[in-house]
C-alpha cells in the first residue's frame, strides 16, 4: 500500500464532513458577514480554542 | 521509448492541473456557497498547508531535534514566525480591539497541565495541531489515524473544560501596547539566545528554505487575524465536527456548559461552511495534498509497518492531543503561536508546560514502538 491510499482517505474524511453537514441548514451567502473583519466596525463572532464558553 | 518520455511530462502537467484547478474551484465553491470571507479563509488554510508542507515547517519535529539533537533552526523560525507577527498584531489589537481579539486566555492548573500532556502526545505521534492535519493531507498513515481521535478528544475537553478550569486559574494577563510588545519580543530574543547558547556546534544557521517559510506563515496567520477578527487556530473546528455528528446521531448537548453556550450551540446548529477553524484545517490538509500529489511520485511512498503497540498508541495519542489542547486553551497554534503572538501570558506558560511534555514524550516514542529512527 502507498499514500496514493491514505492521502485519498484524509481527502474523503473532510468531504465526509462537508457532505454530513449539508444536511443540516445551509449557509446563506447574502446573510454573510463583510469580507474583512478588520474595518467591518463588528466585533468577531467566530468560536476560537481560547475562548471560555460564552 | 520517445513517446513514452514525452508522454509522462504531459500526463505530469495535466495532474497538475487538475489539482490547481481542483483548489480553485473548491475556493470558488464556499465563496458562492457561504461567502467572500470564508471562501478567503479556505485559501488562507490551503496556503499555510502549502507552506507548512512545502517548506518542511513544523513544531513537534524541530522541538524533537532541538531535544536529542541540540538544533535550534527550526525553534528559532518559529520564534522569528511569532515575532513577525507580534509586531503587526500587537498595534492592530491595539487600534481596532472593537473588531480584531486575540488568543488569551487564563493560566490554570488544567491550562498548564493540559500542555503538558500535549506536548507529551504531540512527540509520540509526532504531531502537533497543525502537523497532524499536514501529515494526514500527506498522507501519513499515522496522522490520518491520529486525527478522528484528535477531534473527539477535542470534542470531550471542551465537554469538560468548566470543571476543569474551576479547578483553579489566574484571570486572563495579557501584554499589551508598545510596552506588551517589547516584552513579547524580548522574550522571544531570550529564548533564542538560550537555544543558541546550547546548540550544538555547526547548527546555530537558520535554512534561508525556513526564514522563508517563517515569513510566509507569519503573513497568512496575519491575513488570518484580518479576515476572521480572530488569530489562527486549529482545536475548536476539530471538536465542533464530533459535535455537529453528535447532534445528528440525537446527543442532546444541552447539559453541558461549553456546547450549551449560546455562541457554540449556534456554531453547531451552522454550516460548517462558516466555521473559522474548521475552513482553514480543511484548507490545510488540502494544501498538504496538494504538495504531495504535486511531486512526482509523492504518492507512492510505501506505507510503514509498524507494530500493533505503535496503532494502539496513536488512538490514544490523538485523543490525549484533542483532550488536553481543550484544557490548555489551545494547541502549539491557538496556545504557543498565536497567544504569544498576540500577547497572551498563557502562550508563555503553554510553551514552558509543552516543551516540558515533549522532554518525555520523545522518550515515550520509541518504547511504544513509533520509532524508525532518531
Amino acid at each position: 500500500m502507498t499514500r496514493h491510499l491514505t492521502a485519498g482517505l484524509a481527502l474523503a474524511f473532510i468531504l465526509g464532513v462537508v457532505a454530513l453537514d449539508a444536511t443540516g441548514a445551509p449557509p446563506n451567502p447574502y446573510k454573510a458577514p463583510a469580507a474583512l473583519a478588520f474595518g467591518s466596525g463588528l466585533p468577531t463572532s467566530g468560536g476560537f480554542c481560547g475562548a471560555m464558553p460564552k | 521509448m520517445t513517446a513514452m518520455t514525452a508522454a509522462a511530462p504531459a500526463g505530469v502537467g495535466a495532474k497538475r492541473g487538475l489539482l490547481v484547478l481542483g483548489a480553485l474551484g473548491a475556493v470558488v465553491a464556499v465563496t458562492l456557497t457561504a461567502g467572500v470571507r470564508y471562501g478567503l479563509l479556505l485559501a488562507i488554510g490551503l496556503g499555510i498547508g502549502l507552506v507548512l508542507e512545502g517548506l518542511r515547517f513544523g513544531f513537534a519535529g524541530p522541538w524533537r531535534a532541538m531535544i536529542l539533537r541540540r538544533e535550534p533552526a527550526g525553534l528559532l523560525a518559529q520564534l522569528l514566525a511569532i515575532a513577525l507577527v507580534a509586531i503587526v498584531a500587537f498595534p492592530m489589537l491595539s487600534t481596532h480591539g472593537a473588531e480584531l481579539s486575540g488568543a488569551q486566555a487564563p493560566i490554570g492548573f488544567a491550562m498548564v497541565g493540559g500542555a503538558f500532556v500535549f506536548g507529551a502526545a504531540m512527540q509520540i505521534v509526532l504531531g502537533c495541531g497543525s502537523g497532524t492535519l499536514v501529515n494526514a493531507g500527506s498522507g501519513n498513515p499515522v496522522s490520518l489515524l491520529a486525527l478522528p481521535f484528535f477531534c473527539i478528544g477535542s470534542f470531550f475537553g471542551a465537554l469538560n473544560l468548566v470543571w476543569w478550569t474551576d479547578l483553579g486559574s489566574l484571570p486572563i494577563l495579557v501584554l499589551h501596547g508598545t510596552t506588551g510588545l517589547a516584552v513579547t519580543l524580548g522574550l522571544l530574543a531570550l529564548v533564542a539566545v538560550v537555544a543558541l547558547a546550547i546548540a550544538a556546534p555547526g547548527t546555530r544557521r537558520i535554512p534561508a528554505r525556513l526564514i522563508v517559510a517563517a515569513a510566509l506563515l507569519a503573513a497568512l496567520a496575519l491575513a488570518n487575524l484580518v479576515v476572521a477578527g480572530q488569530p489562527w487556530g486549529v482545536v475548536y473546528g476539530l471538536g465542533l465536527w464530533v459535535a455537529k455528528g453528535a447532534t445528528a446521531l440525537g446527543a442532546d448537548l444541552s447539559g453541558s456548559a461549553f456546547w450549551s453556550a449560546p455562541g457554540n450551540a449556534a456554531r453547531v446548529g451552522q454550516s460548517v461552511l462558516t466555521d473559522i477553524t474548521s475552513l482553514t484545517n480543511f484548507g490545510i490538509i488540502g494544501g498538504a495534498f496538494l504538495i504531495v500529489a504535486w511531486k512526482r511520485g509523492g504518492l507512492s511512498q510505501p506505507l510503514p509497518k509498524l507494530p500493533a503497540r505503535a496503532w494502539i498508541a496513536t488512538v490514544v495519542a490523538g485523543l490525549l492531543l484533542g483532550y488536553s489542547s481543550r484544557l490548555a486553551f489551545g494547541c502549539n497554534v491557538g496556545a504557543f503561536f498565536s497567544g504569544i503572538s498576540t500577547g497572551s501570558l498563557h502562550g508563555w506558560a503553554w510553551f514552558v508546560a509543552g516543551f516540558a511534555g515533549s522532554l518525555v514524550g520523545v522518550r515515550l516514542r520509541p518504547l511504544l514502538g513509533l520509532e524508525g529512527r532518531a
